[in-house]
């Protein structure tokens, strides 16, 4: 079991925890995710790493309730226990590998697309504590949806884009990125963009015109997540990949997104039954 | 002298009523069934049952006890040999092992081995309690063992015994390896047998512990230079599922016979009261493969209410799998199209599996290895519809601990290099069962980790 010493609600639906996962903590790097199951019954729900303190032993997750498994993770409250919490998984960011003074010579620019701003912090984090500053896009739908942007200031140069306007640049978050690029002449040598598979597909499509390397992190589909079911197969550069084991930061220009988000949906109507027939309340034998 | 009866038939639920359902297949022997038919073993001088099994159990000594009603003895003489009886008894390819080689069996039935045994082991599990607890002198030593399926829970077992403090690493949620992911509910029960097999092994000492996936959580190089282990076994099992590369694979709908099998017997998905699992089988379901995995999940598709086809590539004499599961499947009512092949999956426009497009095939000659190799007959090309497709085409080794470790070298096919009793390259890391040779049996891999752990004992002696 896995203690939630600290939760609390970031916007309408996305909750924040840190877990007590000593292991995790000390192993995490930032781009890999966690398994995590609610309880005895509950789906192993692939989950990225926020953020880590290995002195402390805790691990941070951000949870937006999505489906089923995602609102009973965020129904649990402080002094509540996971039953699972499984990582770190998946292959770190290529950063992690590089030496500062390789590290020192590149210009990063992050977009971070609504929940997806949660897995950019510890990475910005990362770069920051290794000398390099970054330029970060927040987008959302609306202001309120915005998350973690006191914390992010704090590592990296902010630029926020709502759709309505409401914060920051009106608009999505390629319009932002074609103001820095085309409208201030910034140079990035890599855009790491993580997000609703829509937004980075839009993404890809947009630093391609510029030829610019970006990085993109998927969120497939997992059973096991060490690789043992394919479920979180995906298709890059013409090649099946496994998300969980050779992801989940693949080149974004090689990725079919199509794919990816139609494999998304695969269990799609399922879902939607099994919410209908737990929430249906059965009168028929109760009278 | 052996008693000249037929072998005594197995008791087993009913075809009908067993595909709709996940209870045990075969009910096994009671005592007397049991009895009678040890009576029929010959008990011969040179038993070339024995030299047919691979951990050697002494298959004539321990029916002799069954004869004489010391059913004790019985699970003392195959517990030498082997440490998950229970389990084997089920699961064992016997008609290519021990039967497989009984006199008997030249002019009549071979006596019922793996029915014997595991009436033996499921007694001795129900009668654990009687058995004098075995006093453990502490040596003072650590192994680490990656993986708790059968590899890792016989090394576990055999070094507990010998006084090392033994720690079990599992990356699931649940132990047992594909005890508990792989083979389904209706072939090995999870509560009644994994779940004490296990527990016989946790009565030892050895600790277990759940959600460490070594090669991330932790790695073997910190399990030795920095948790100080004087060992460790890496019996972490087969891996990636395979696909066959052909057009459609990615439509929603096909998947990995592991990831199907995973969801209903891990996640439980087959009982949808108790778990948020989802799995997915339509009105029909086309498994492709011939090995044990294809049938457990060819019958599991059926029993979640799909019609469910076998397709194989080669001949029915051809199947890998254990001839009581083709047997079983049969019966069940699973259809077989054997000498298929698979060409390609055909999707509806939003991308949702309709069809499998496949070719028949003929045996050619024998090639270099001495099967006849299946070619396609030209212009033989025909549709099978369906909703779902399952691969079940074997794994490839997982690249994750061999990445991971300093000095540990696998071999061409990405397996784990290690010698007959599980030394690999780097000391003191030994290895065995899938890891090491690839998906093979359950039996292999557990008389693998019990080599394993005579090895780690000598390893850890002359350090």
């Amino acid at each position: 079991m896995f203690k939630i010493v600290e939760k609390r609600k970031l916007a309408d639906n996305i909750y924040e925890m840190k877990i007590a996962a000593e292991r995790v903590a000390q192993a995490a790097l930032p781009g890999q995710f966690v398994i995590v199951r609610a309880d005895e019954g509950g789906e192993r729900v692939p989950l990225t790493i926020a953020d880590y303190d290995a002195e402390r032993g805790t691990v941070t997750i951000v949870t937006q309730t999505i489906g089923h498994s995602t609102k009973k993770i965020c129904a649990l409250e402080e002094g509540d226990s996971l039953a699972d919490f499984a990582g770190p998984l998946g292959r770190p960011s290529e950063f992690v590998h590089m030496s500062d003074e390789e590290l020192k010579k590149r210009k990063y620019l992050f977009v971070a697309g609504g929940v997806g701003t949660a897995p950019v912090y510890p990475q910005v984090k990362w770069l920051k504590n290794h000398g390099v500053d970054c330029d970060v896009i927040i987008g959302a739908k609306t202001k309120g949806m915005l998350i973690y942007i006191d914390e992010m200031s704090k590592v990296g140069n902010v630029h926020i884009a709502t759709d309505d306007g409401s914060e920051g640049y009106k608009g999505m978050v390629t319009g932002l990125m074609k103001e820095l690029v085309e409208g201030e002449g910034r140079k990035y040598d890599e855009c790491v963009c993580i997000g609703p598979m829509i937004m980075m597909k839009f993404v890809c499509l947009t630093t391609k015109e510029w030829n610019m390397l970006t990085t993109v992190s998927l969120n497939a589909l997992m059973v096991d997540g060490t690789g043992m079911c394919g479920a979180c197969r995906v298709t890059v550069g013409g090649k099946t990949l496994f998300t969980c084991v050779d992801g989940p930061e693949f080149n974004g220009h090689e990725v079919d997104f199509d794919e990816a988000m139609r494999r998304q949906a695969m269990y799609k109507n399922q879902e939607r039954l099994d919410n209908d027939n737990r929430e249906h309340k059965c009168n028929c034998y109760g009278k | 002298m052996a008693n000249k009866i037929p072998r005594v038939p197995v008791r087993e639920q009913d075809p009908v009523v067993r595909a709709t359902n996940f209870e045990e297949v075969c009910y096994g022997y009671n005592a007397e069934e049991a009895a009678l038919e040890a009576t029929r073993c010959l008990n011969c001088k040179n038993p070339r049952c024995v030299a047919a099994c691979p951990v050697n159990i002494r298959i004539p000594d321990f029916i002799h006890h069954i004869t004489e009603g010391d059913l004790r003895a019985a699970a003392d003489t195959i517990h030498v040999d082997s440490s998950l009886p229970s389990i084997c008894g089920r699961v064992c390819p016997q008609e290519s092992q021990c039967e497989g080689s009984c006199v008997l069996g030249i002019k009549g039935e071979p006596v019922a081995i793996g029915k014997l045994e595991r009436f033996v082991g499921d007694w001795a599990l129900e009668h654990s309690n009687e058995a004098e607890a075995p006093k453990i002198e502490p040596n003072g030593k650590r192994v680490a063992i990656v993986g708790s399926g059968p590899a890792g829970l016989a090394c576990a077992s055999d070094l507990a015994k010998m006084g090392y403090q033994v720690d079990v690493f599992e990356a699931l949620h649940r132990l047992g390896g594909v005890l508990s992911y792989g083979i389904p509910e209706f072939r090995l029960p999870k509560e009644r047998v994994v779940a004490r097999e296990i527990n016989e092994v946790k009565k030892l000492g050895v600790r277990f512990e759940t959600d460490v996936i070594i090669g991330r959580t932790m790695t073997i190089d910190s399990l030795l230079d920095k948790e100080g282990y004087d060992a460790v076994f890496v019996g972490s099992g087969a891996g990636l599922p395979r696909f066959m590369g052909i057009e459609g694979e990615n439509l929603n709908g096909v998947l990995s016979a592991n990831e199907f099998l995973t969801r209903v017997n891990l996640m439980g998905a087959w009982d949808p009261k108790h778990s948020d699992t989802p799995v997915y089988v339509g009105r029909k379901v086309v498994v492709v493969g011939g090995g044990n995995v294809a049938m457990d999940a060819v019958r599991t598709a059926k029993r979640l209410g799909a019609e469910a086809v076998i397709v194989y590539r080669r001949g029915e004499a051809e199947l890998p799998a254990r001839k009581e599961e083709v047997h079983h499947a049969k019966e069940e009512g699973i259809e077989f199209r054997m000498l298929t092949n698979p060409t390609r999956i055909l999707g509806s426009e939003d991308g949702w599996v309709t069809g499998i497009n496949c070719v028949e095939m003929e045996l050619g000659e024998p090639d270099a290895s001495g099967r006849r190799s299946p070619q396609e007959k030209a212009g033989s090309d025909f549709t099978i519809d369906c909703d779902v497709v399952i691969m079940a085409l074997g794994t490839s080794p997982n690249p994750l601990i061999a990445s991971t470790t300093s000095g540990l070298n696998i071999n061409r096919r990405g397996c784990i290099e290690a010698d007959e009793v599980g030394t690999t390259s780097r000391a003191g890391v030994f290895a065995g069962g899938d890891a090491v040779t690839g998906a093979a049996t359950v039996i292999l891999a557990m008389g693998a980790g019990r080599k394993a752990a005579k090895a780690i004992d000598e390893y850890v002696r002359s350090k």
